[in-house]
């Protein structure tokens, strides 16, 4: 593992006064897949904006050891790709076009005239996505999972060093869930920090190089899937059991009853 | 919604290589301007002395004879002036307005912005102010203009839906009136009162180049501000927390909207009374031909704007009727139907939330 790339060192973010997330400290290298779980309500997508530089924060962050507030719009874009929860597109704008506004941070403000170099970054993220059949169509006509693709693939083509991506595989099937988490593991294995909020404990284990458990605001777990996922935190603070199995190196888990 | 065939086309043709512009859109962009042109130059030959084209030209470059000249350049030319520009930034506005809120129905005479800018003028006019100082009349317009949009986002709140804008707009606009109704009401002399009710039905009659030196630097400055949006409006599609992450200051470009959308809209009520509809119309009108893309679309609005505004004002000159109907009237007459129709089509979405 290298040296850490994103520092959260006493993160807070208060949300209409409240605050919602509570002195939370973490650091991640380039290379990793980190997945945050967390009850409803525990925070996840607050502190996901937050480290995207979208909400007002307290404490530390840095990214490449800059801090992210003394970040210039244009190059805060360019570092954080990030994947909000719904990705609606209210328009009926060809896929392609859609996925070229991920390359509006590098200055490529019109999709209908893209450089080589943005054309390029478009077709490999409609390319992993598995989008190029659906390039010309439009994006209000897909269905739930392939917007959710699109929505990827624009995300992928801003090429960030740091991802965060709020649930993206809540609306796909099977395949696609693993298509798609796979996908995010190569993009960290290509040299990015991902950050994956999910509720998909199953997903999280099978995917995850570590795991943040995030409680009420306050981050209560940060390890490999096998120790934030072990059978304490899950009774505390997911309150479940779940059926335990694989190895230390590859941990099957799945949520089992309620306790 | 669907994609239109023109636009599918255009993308189509795109997808070989990601470089080239869309040729649909360029032929609509040269048909809209040589419709335009040809409205002003049938603006410029109608009226109570029919001219034909050439001598049209002729009176326009210094020829002909010299009635000819003052019907052309000093009665007919301003007109057509107003009625281009106006109708321009009206299109642009409504254009602008949907791009910002994500909202086909979207427009500045839904959200009372028109009805503000008349209750600024009327005040200036009533007031005497705009005998004194001439810019006081499309600057209180203007600033009436942008209190009211900017109220109405303020009330309305982020991310608001269209339901909670309109009934927000509907308010600011009643009140407005109010303003309007009271000042009337206090005017010291009938024929004030008279006069501002006339020229709050909206017309390009008997302007002079007096009228376009007064609205056109505000008209084009607001033109310019929304322009200069156009890839913004395009990220936004994505939403305003996308479009954050995207590198867009979505603050900024909501107070750019509302000044461009006061600078256009108090410049040209100023001016020209209220006239509805034409920035609710106008971007409809443009969208199966260019296709959904905000940004591709304030081009074409605008033109379409302009062409509707001089058909129009070309159509109350036609009409046979001892009162000359004033075209503000007409526009709303048929924006109002127009309007109702949108309502049905986009009815199904709009009954679903309508967020």
């Amino acid at each position: 593992m290298s040296a850490p790339y994103l520092v959260a060192d006493g993160l807070s973010v208060a949300v209409d006064r409240r605050e919602v997330v509570a002195d939370v400290s973490f650091s991640a290298s380039r290379g990793s897949l980190i997945a945050l779980v967390g009850p409803n309500g525990a925070g996840k997508t607050t502190l996901l904006r937050a480290l995207a530089g979208l909400l007002p924060s307290r404490g530390g962050l840095t990214v490449g050891g800059a801090s992210v507030a003394a970040l210039g719009a244009r190059e805060k874009a360019r570092t954080f790709a990030y994947l909000p929860q719904g990705h609606l597109v209210h328009w009926p704008l060809p896929v392609r076009d859609v996925v070229a506004l991920g390359r509006y941070p590098h200055g490529a403000v019109d999709p209908a005239r893209l450089s080589r170099a943005d054309a390029e970054a478009v077709e490999r993220a409609m390319r992993v996505a598995d989008l190029e059949p659906l390039a010309e169509r439009p994006v209000t006509a897909l269905s739930g999972g392939e917007k959710s693709r699109v929505a990827l693939a624009r995300m992928l083509a801003v090429e960030a060093p740091v991802v965060l991506a709020d649930e993206p595989v809540a609306s796909l099937d099977p395949y696609y869930q693993i298509e798609v988490l796979g996908l995010l593991q190569r993009a960290a294995r290509a040299g990015a920090v991902v950050i994956v909020v999910t509720h998909d404990l199953g997903l999280a284990a099978r995917f995850a190089d570590r795991v943040l458990v995030l409680a009420a605001g306050r981050l209560v777990m940060d390890g490999p899937p096998e120790e934030a996922l072990g059978p304490g935190p899950l009774a505390d603070v997911f309150r479940i059991t779940a059926f335990r199995g694989g190895t230390a190196d590859q941990p099957v888990i799945v949520p089992w009853s309620a306790v | 919604m669907k994609l239109s065939d023109a636009a599918r086309t255009a993308g189509a043709t795109r997808a070989a290589g990601a470089v080239a512009a869309r040729p649909a859109g360029t032929t609509v962009l040269v048909l809209l301007g040589s419709l335009v042109a040809l409205l002003i130059l049938l603006s410029l030959g109608l009226g109570s002395v029919r001219l034909s084209p050439d001598a049209v030209a002729a009176a326009l470059f210094g020829g002909g004879t010299e009635e000819t000249r003052i019907i052309v350049q000093e009665i007919r030319l301003p007109r057509a002036i107003l009625g281009a520009a106006v109708g321009a930034v009206l299109g642009l506005a409504g254009a602008a307005l949907q791009g910002l809120l994500r909202n086909p129905l979207a427009a500045p005479e839904l959200f009372g912005a028109p009805q503000a800018a008349a209750f600024g003028a009327v005040l200036v006019i009533a007031t005497g102010l705009a005998d004194v100082l001439s810019f006081a009349l499309p600057l209180a317009a203007i600033v009436a203009a942008f209190l009211s949009v900017f109220a109405l986002l303020v009330v309305a709140g982020r991310n608001a839906g269209l339901l909670i804008l309109i009934l927000a707009g509907m308010a600011l606009s009643a009140l407005a009136g109010a303003g309007t109704a009271l000042t009337m009401n206090l005017a010291s002399n009938p024929f004030a009162a008279l006069e501002i009710s006339f020229w709050l039905l909206g017309s390009l009659e008997d302007r002079s180049m007096r009228h376009v030196a007064l609205a056109l630097p505000f008209v084009l400055l607001g033109g310019a501000i929304l322009l200069s949006q156009r890839h913004a409006f395009r990220v936004l599609s994505l939403g305003e927390e996308t479009a954050s992450s995207l590198g867009v200051d979505v603050a900024r470009l909501r107070l750019l909207v509302i000044l461009g959308v006061a600078l256009g809209v108090g410049g040209s009520v100023a001016v020209s009374g209220t006239i509805g509809f034409i920035g609710l119309v106008g971007p409809h009108l443009v969208r199966p031909l260019v296709g959904y893309d905000p940004g591709r679309l304030l081009v074409p609005s605008a033109l379409a704007g302009a062409a509707l505004l001089l058909a129009a004002d070309i159509a109350v000159r036609l009409l046979p009727s001892t009162n000359s109907v004033r075209v503000g009237v007409l526009t709303a007459l048929i924006g109002v139907p127009f309007f109702l129709y949108l309502i049905v089509r986009e009815r199904r979405s709009l009954g679903g939330g309508v967020s």
